[in-house]
């Protein structure tokens, strides 16, 4: 078995795609999670200006593909003066594209959300701030779950990207152990098994977290 | 940049929507006989079906391009990047494609089907005349949805040396020292292919839903 042997002698190059992978992964979900939940919050009340510039903002963040988005941020930007190294330019990206992608999934979720809940809350004195956060926002987040699972399988897609631009994820890590041995099949298709179990890690999380969920009463169906 | 530069971005334009809008074609017909396979319980063909579908679901666009490029010279295969480009888009969007044709089917109402048996139709009648019209005005909201998301992962194609919307960039940013306005433009023109597609989508959901009252 040639190829097990080619992936053991490999092993560390391995895991340190596998690690970049993650950390980039994790990172960006949590922050653009809590990104989304504050665009989310920009969002609520009655529609004006301001607000029809945010949503616009996020349609067009949502009709651009994430490497040219990532180029803009990486070649574009040091020509007008801003440059930064690979890491915080896909930190950057992943954080702000994919928040865009998560605010619209909240967004959507409060348009199906009863109106009486907020009307109550108001009359029972709770300002706008802590109706959002306390009653509002849980329930969102709690409806949306799926949309949240398929979201995050595209985060993950997406920190692929990132290769392109020399940062040393899985996807590099696999054409690197390539280059050296011109033998393609196995480091693809190991790394191929890794992306899928991340995947199927997260959406078995999610899952529990859904149970829970309905445990608590938070989902109504 | 220059009326030379927009022609190159234009053209490079064209590459992009025509090596998407092949493997969409083709992603949509494999869809849709994947989903019917995996209707018809095949024993292990359905299994290994399912296992194709969550697995190209997971794995990367750039990952799976890379693959096929490398792979395909070894097994012996001296074919066109482009076909390479293609090959992997199908594959890519065909798993998706075949999810979304699976809901329609799988929810497609008894009664019409029991309805068309007491008429004596035969199972490919049926299939041709009663769900396919149907199915095709259910589904083609997502199916439209997956080629916006499709058009939106194609910048990978670039990997393999296809001089596409997002490659250009880069040749135009060579001569010109000024990476900016070609990646601006090209920006623009993803932002009015994929907003048509998303235009196209609300107007077949407003059909899907007329249909369903």
């Amino acid at each position: 078995m040639n190829g097990i042997k080619m992936l053991w002698d490999n092993l560390d190059v391995f895991s340190v795609g596998l690690q970049n992978t993650l950390i980039l992964f994790c990172v960006s979900a949590v922050f653009s999670f809590l990104l989304a939940c504050f665009i989310a919050f920009l969002l609520e009340g009655r529609d004006n200006i301001p607000r029809r510039f945010v949503r616009g903002g996020l349609d067009l963040m949502r009709m651009l593909p994430f490497l040219i988005f990532l180029y803009l941020l990486y070649y574009g930007l040091p020509n007008v003066g801003i440059s930064m190294d690979v890491w915080s330019a896909g930190f950057i990206a992943l954080i702000t594209y994919h928040g865009a992608y998560f605010a619209e999934i909240l967004r959507a979720a409060r348009t199906s959300l009863p109106s009486g809940q907020a009307e109550a809350a108001c009359a029972h004195g709770f300002i706008n701030s802590k109706m959002y956060w306390r009653i509002l926002l849980p329930q969102m987040v709690m409806r949306s779950g799926p949309l949240f699972g398929n979201q995050l399988v595209c985060l993950l897609k997406d920190t692929a990207f990132l290769s392109i631009i020399t940062l040393m994820d899985l996807t590099a890590a696999a054409s690197a152990v390539q280059a050296k041995y011109f033998v393609p099949l196995p480091p693809f298709i190991f790394v191929i098994v890794l992306y899928w179990s991340i995947t199927l890690c997260v959406e078995a999380l999610l899952r529990r977290l859904g149970r829970r969920a309905q445990k608590r009463g938070l989902v109504n169906e | 940049m220059d009326s030379s530069d927009w022609i190159t971005l234009l053209y490079a334009g064209w590459t992009t929507i025509w090596v998407s809008g092949v493997s969409i074609v083709f992603g949509i017909i494999l869809g849709l006989v994947v989903a019917m396979l995996r209707a018809a319980k095949i024993p292990v063909v359905s299994q290994a079906l399912a296992v194709y579908v969550s697995l190209i679901r997971a794995t990367p666009m750039v990952t799976l391009v890379l693959f096929l490029f490398v792979i395909a010279p070894s097994v012996g295969w001296e074919v066109d990047a482009r076909v390479v480009a293609i090959a992997a888009m199908t594959i890519n969007t065909t798993a998706f494609n075949a999810e979304i044709w699976r809901s329609a089917l799988t929810s497609f109402s008894r009664e019409q089907l029991e309805a068309a048996k007491a008429a004596g139709m035969t199972t490919g009648l049926t299939l041709r005349r009663i769900m396919l019209p149907q199915m095709l005005t259910t589904s083609l909201p997502g199916l439209v949805n997956e080629m916006s998301l499709l058009v939106k992962s194609s910048p990978a194609i670039a990997m393999i040396g296809i001089v596409d919307l997002t490659r250009v960039t880069n040749r135009i940013a060579a001569v010109t020292y000024d990476p900016l306005p070609p990646i601006l433009a090209a920006g623009l023109l993803y932002i009015l292919i994929i907003g048509g597609l998303v235009r196209f989508q609300r107007i077949a959901d407003s059909r899907a839903k007329r249909l369903a009252m």
